[in-house]
């Protein structure tokens, strides 16, 4: 419990080990890790060939890619695949996978915030059996649901929308993102609480102005967490969608591979204009994104 | 529900009223919780009864639910392809345990050091994780192609097989993808744990002598017993939602070589149209997916025990 609290602050104690890596150094057994260091550098090798075969043959021609080495760059690298990608309704596809990540994120983490709170701040039988409900979910395999939730939306005349994606992708980020938020609830101090109670606070407004602030990196962790699973989720599309205009990014690459077929340049294309995003943001927020993804699972 | 919820905040923002509300003594109120209960019930638990009514049902996705007893538990147990499903499923989780854990483990703690070209490294360690499942099997069934993929491009005739085509080779390289999807997040939370550690622990150790070896396995290994749960529980338990990955990748092929559960449950529904024995399949996922974390979480308790008093 406590552990996972101490996410956010992990870069405060990231030092700590640093120390006692190097001080064996300096004691005079110098003797650096060789096997380590072997082991690290082929892992990156077992991470990094796939990534470069598959940037280098999306900047391929379809002749080039039949005639030339798979594993040397282009001669003359092309962005026409990048372009045909990109005339192929990418955008399209683009904006759907945004609008069901905005869309199941949001309401997923208000939700789940609200019950937090009520979890770690009230009492009683009903939230102890609420909270026994959300951990139970947290060990089912929700995907084993798909066929009744497939049932479910035919009847209520939402298949093949937009909003079939968002409404399971919302109930199932809930157990964890509850679970996660409630841990960290646990150790907002309790004073804080009361003397905001003394000065007249109702349980809404410390909520918003106590709860909220001080729980925020670990929101914005969940937040990135679910967004994660949402954007990069087929499943659901897979069964719940079937139409180009409700076609997220992930189930694009699998139709651009049926459309392309033989064009495997366009199809890695495809692949790399889908990961750039998050490329972006790991780039430019990377402790964040890494941070969101355990979601406090570590330690 | 949500009004019952939304009106008190400005109303009761200055507090002036608050106190003839109940809650004041007793924490916020329990309609708080029911937004969230709601959905979840709704899209999680209701499916979850709705798949155990289904098995006893006919259906083929479009027309009439019809009552059909135990017919489709009798069509998924006399079919042997469940039986394979089963021992396909239990295979990807073996191995893919028995690869992932000990690289993940590994590697957190050689990324949890303070050496900047470790740093470097853990950067791109990291980059599968931005990957979708689809394009992480896209890309490989790119790589693996016989002849314009990682073979023919390295001129190493032994690369240049038919990897997805041989169904004794296909099981591995279904197990290699997956390790190289998922090992990232398994690092990242090893890493964690590992900085965790109190460096006192190891400055003790260095005091006493203890070697690089020793250090690792008297003081690393046991602190991380509870991360070692954590991983193992997800990996473990994850392993039954690896449906994207393998679907893109295979298919379930060549033949059933690679149709696990999640899959076998896919096809049986979506695509032979027996909603009702892939209703059936459902069930048997989620008693296992219960059977399994219950155990792991039993496993989980007890050991937790022992490192707490370990480390104390």
């Amino acid at each position: 419990m406590t552990s996972t609290t101490e996410l956010p602050t992990a870069p405060a104690a990231l030092p700590q080990p640093a120390t006692t890596r190097r001080r064996p150094t300096k004691l005079g057994r110098s003797r650096p890790n060789f096997l380590g260091g072997l082991g690290g550098w082929l892992w990156l090798a077992i991470i990094i060939v796939p990534v470069y075969y598959v940037v280098i043959t999306s900047l391929k021609n379809q002749a080039g890619f039949f005639t030339s080495n798979p594993m040397l760059p282009p001669a003359e690298p092309t962005l026409d695949n990048y372009k045909l990608v990109l005339e192929n309704d990418f955008a399209k596809y683009f904006a759907n996978s945004l609008i069901v990540t905005v869309g199941s994120v949001v309401p997923a983490l208000f939700v789940a915030f609200m019950a937090a709170y009520a979890i770690v701040r009230g009492k009683g039988r009903f939230l102890s059996w609420t909270n026994n409900v959300f951990l139970l979910g947290l060990a089912i395999p929700l995907h084993a649901t798909i066929i009744p939730i497939y049932w479910m939306i035919t009847k209520a005349h939402m298949y093949d929308t937009l909003l079939a994606l968002i409404l399971p992708s919302i109930a199932f980020a809930i157990p964890v993102s509850v679970l996660i938020l409630s841990n960290f609830m646990r150790d907002v101090p309790n004073e804080l609480f009361e003397s905001m109670r003394l000065d007249g606070c109702s349980d809404w407004a410390m909520m918003w102005r106590l709860a909220l602030p001080m729980t925020k990196p670990a929101v914005i962790t969940v937040g990135i967490y679910n967004a994660l699973h949402v954007w990069n989720g087929f499943l659901f599309p897979l069964i719940l969608t079937q139409s180009p205009d409700t076609r997220v990014l992930p189930l694009s690459l699998w139709t651009f591979q049926g459309e392309f077929s033989v064009n495997i340049p366009a199809v890695l294309a495809s692949v790399v204009l889908a990961t750039l995003p998050l490329l972006v943001i790991y780039v430019v927020a990377r402790r964040q994104l890494l941070s969101g993804l355990t979601a406090g699972f570590s330690k | 529900m949500s009004t019952a919820t939304t009106t008190p905040r400005r109303e009761l923002g200055t507090g002036r009223t608050a106190g003839t509300r109940r809650t004041l003594e007793k924490g916020p109120s329990g309609w708080l919780a029911v937004p969230a209960l709601a959905f979840f019930m709704l899209f999680a638990i209701l499916p979850l009864l709705g798949v155990l009514f289904l098995s006893f049902t006919s259906w083929d996705g479009l027309g009439e639910i019809k009552l059909d007893g135990l017919s489709s538990w009798n069509t998924v147990l006399a079919d042997p392809v469940t039986g394979n499903a089963l021992l396909v499923t239990a295979k990807i989780m073996f191995f893919s345990f028995i690869v992932q854990a000990p690289i993940s483990l590994l590697l957190g703690v050689f990324t949890a050091a303070s050496q900047k070209y470790r740093a470097a490294l853990a950067v791109l360690y990291f980059v599968p994780l931005l990957l979708s499942s689809a394009a992480v099997a896209i890309a490989f069934k790119a790589l693996l192609d016989p002849n314009f993929g990682l073979g023919p491009g390295l001129g190493l005739p032994f690369l240049a097989q038919d990897w997805l085509g041989n169904s004794d080779l296909v099981l591995f390289v279904v197990v290699f993808v997956i390790a190289w999807q998922f090992v990232p997040f398994h690092t990242l939370i090893y890493q964690g744990g590992v900085r965790q550690i109190p460096a006192s622990l190891y400055e003790a150790a260095q005091i006493d002598g203890a070697g690089r070896i020793q250090q690792f396995f008297n003081i690393t290994l046991p602190q991380l017993k509870y991360t070692m749960i954590t991983s193992s529980t997800l990996m473990v338990v994850g392993s039954l939602a690896y449906f994207d990955l393998i679907f893109v990748l295979t298919a379930g092929g060549p033949g059933y070589s690679t149709r696990l559960l999640p899959l076998h449950m896919y096809l049986t529904g979506f695509k032979a149209n027996d909603m009702g024995a892939a209703s059936a399949l459902g069930v048997i996922l989620v008693v296992i997916g219960l059977a399994l974390a219950l155990f792991l979480q039993r496993l989980g308790g007890k050991n937790r025990n022992a490192s707490q008093l370990e480390g104390a």
